[in-house]
């Protein structure tokens, strides 16, 4: 819990919220990378990677296992040491001064364990300690983020005995005990139910509204980062090979290419394919079980969805806009 | 130093407040106060027997040994390797294994600050043991032998015990390297018992071997080749640390011994006093042990932090 806010993040805040999550060029990055690469041996890991994610918003680091996130964020906090290129974290190089940038950065990684035998208040007291906060500022610190992610109520159980959602809660107060503005999460939300994932999610993002916490997530799994992300950047074989919000990434990609609707309805498919064939703009209609695949030549969508209340309109969605179909694209 | 103090702080409690500890230290002080009641009782039947009194008969309750169990300084070379070893083995894997190592080193800590503190706490937890263990000893002698340590004795003791913490110290600097070589807890922990075994039990019998080969003994071998066959055997051994240990602590704690072989030349000794040693003269004795006692610790640990600071923190 930010006990005091700092006033000018939340300055920093509103200039990024104000025109519609668009970043204010003037705001500083959080993080920036230019041409960062990781090598082990010949294998490369990152590939000259170019990365910007502005205070305030939460960045999404999309991409398969093995595509890099892991080795990017450890190079963010100086644990590796970059192969070429360089970072900047909160005005930082983590290569040269690791300290400064492990003070202002939070980092959950994606095994997070704790000492089985501390009980959940010990574990953050230790963490505590290593950030030289004084015990008294910190007891009270602690009691307060373990009651903000639920575990108020066993904050003097051994860790050993919580759950997995429970740990993965509890490595999220961990991160906060240090007071962060930067927070890197390596796939949070892997191994829990979807209650879990739903309450860790959450979590995120309030993170990110109430305190104005820049959050850096990595995932694989793609309707979470949809969910929670400012922006998103892909990330495949060591590549970022796209980044932006999520809206105009799938416009961006999906361009020069026919648009393709997917329509459901709920009486008649047949005879709704065959209203829907005779739209003007409308170059071929499929029909599979209640789901109507409509291509067509130009964006007829209001159209179509006019033509298709008749029978019954129960979803419309235009196809390759969403981040599943560029995730799909990439991925294969 | 940022984030040592905490580390030893914690690690001191965790060491105290383990089981594995608890079973080490329960061993150690089983045999080694045993060791020195059985030594104090003969020390007693051959005082009233004999009314000539050994200069320091106290250091006796330490080194004596009636046949039936080994002296409390045998048990302390044998069984601080133990000590050491449980202290250390899962220092860095099992961080690992547990994901806590990644997260303690995103604090703003020195990256020595995990080694260095650990190293530290496990040096300080041996401290207690074999303090507090030799302390019981020590009290049980006095009134069983029925003689007050004399300073030379004292002096004798504390030398003693810095050779043992050292020498633990170097199963434990052993122990944190292997953590830092095998990934699995379960093949750090067998490799330093295998570490032990060949230390204590084998380099004896390798030594033999080698000194046999290189100046074989028969039956009617002239003096200076068995003198020669003994000599290489003895260096040999000095390879292990329970050797130099052994040798170190059996000079140090028995002022009567101004040799460190149990065979030498009638032409050696000639002349020679049979009066007990000073304390000084003692340690000049065994000075190239003590050195290499301190020096094999210090390399052991320098390759460990060598070997953490290089490691990648995900492999």
């Amino acid at each position: 819990m930010r006990v005091t806010e700092a006033p000018a993040q939340s300055a920093v805040r509103q200039a990024v919220e104000a025109p519609g999550r668009q970043v204010g060029a003037e705001a500083a990055p959080a993080i920036e990378t230019s041409h960062l690469t990781k090598r082990y041996g010949t294998f490369v890991a990152v590939d000259d990677l170019n990365l910007t994610v502005h205070e305030g918003e939460v960045f999404g680091l999309l991409g398969p296992n093995g595509a890099g996130k892991t080795t990017t964020i450890l190079m963010l906090l100086g644990l590796t040491e970059p192969s070429a290129g360089q970072a900047r974290v909160l005005g930082h190089d983590p290569t040269r001064e690791p300290l400064e940038v492990k003070r202002l950065v939070g980092y959950l990684p994606d095994a997070v364990g704790f000492y089985d035998d501390l009980t959940a208040r010990e574990n953050l007291l230790f963490t505590a300690d290593l950030n030289q906060i004084p015990r008294a500022v910190a007891r009270e610190r602690i009691d307060a983020l373990l009651d903000r992610v639920g575990l108020g109520e066993v904050k003097d159980k051994k860790a050993g005995q919580f759950s997995r959602g429970m740990r993965q809660r509890l490595g999220i107060a961990d991160v906060l005990v240090k007071n962060p503005r930067l927070i890197i999460l390596d796939e949070p939300t892997i191994g829990l139910d979807p209650d879990g994932t739903r309450a860790l999610l959450d979590l995120i993002r309030r993170l990110s509204l109430e305190d104005h916490i820049t959050v850096l997530v990595s995932s694989h799994l793609l309707d979470q980062v949809q969910r929670i992300c400012d922006r998103v950047g892909i990330f495949v074989k060591g590549k970022l090979v796209a980044a932006g919000p999520i809206a105009s990434l799938g416009a961006q990609l999906a361009a020069g290419e026919p648009l393709v609707v997917e329509v459901q309805v709920a009486e008649r498919p047949q005879a709704a394919a065959q209203a829907l064939a005779t739209l003007p703009g409308v170059a071929g209609v499929e029909c599979s079980g209640d789901t109507l695949v409509v291509r067509c030549g130009e964006d007829v969508r209001a159209a179509i969805a006019h033509a298709a209340v008749p029978f019954g309109l129960l979803a419309l969605r235009a196809r390759g806009y969403s981040l599943e179909d560029i995730y799909l694209r990439y991925f294969r | 130093m940022p984030g040592l103090v905490p580390i030893v702080r914690k690690e001191l409690a965790d060491h105290f407040s383990s089981r594995r500890f608890f079973i080490l230290f329960a061993l150690v002080l089983i045999s080694g106060i045993g060791a020195a009641y059985v030594a104090a009782q003969s020390i007693r039947e051959e005082l009233t027997r004999t009314a000539e009194a050994a200069t320091s008969v106290f250091l006796l309750v330490f080194t004596a040994s009636n046949g039936t169990l080994p002296s409390f300084v045998t048990f302390i070379g044998f069984l601080g390797p133990l000590v050491g070893l449980a202290l250390g083995f899962d220092a860095i894997n099992g961080e690992q294994a547990r994901g806590t190592l990644s997260r303690l080193l995103a604090q703003p800590i020195y990256r020595d600050s995990v080694i260095n503190g650990k190293f530290l706490a496990g040096l300080a937890t041996i401290s207690a043991l074999l303090v507090s263990i030799t302390l019981l000893a020590m009290g049980l002698g006095i009134p069983l032998v029925g003689r007050l340590p004399s300073p030379d004795d004292l002096a004798r003791l504390t030398l003693f015990l810095l050779l043992s913490i050292v020498y633990v110290g170097f199963w434990l600097a052993a122990a944190i390297l292997f953590s830092l070589l095998f990934r699995q807890v379960a093949t750090a922990a067998l490799a330093g018992v295998a570490l032990w075994l060949v230390c204590v039990f084998f380099v004896g019998m390798l030594a033999g071997v080698v000194a046999n080969v290189v100046a074989p003994v028969g039956q009617d071998a002239p003096a200076l080749q068995v003198l020669r066959n003994d000599e290489i055997r003895r260096a040999v051994a000095r390879i292990s640390p329970t050797r130099l240990y052994a040798e170190a602590t059996s000079v140090v704690m028995n002022p009567s011994r101004n040799t460190l072989g149990d065979l030498v030349l009638a032409s050696e000794v000639q002349g020679m006093v049979p009066s007990p040693l000073p304390f000084v003269q003692s340690l000049l004795l065994v000075w190239p042990q003590v050195s290499g006692l301190v020096a094999l610790t210090c390399v052991c640990f320098a390759l460990s932090y060598i070997r953490f600071m290089r490691q990648e923190v995900r492999a």
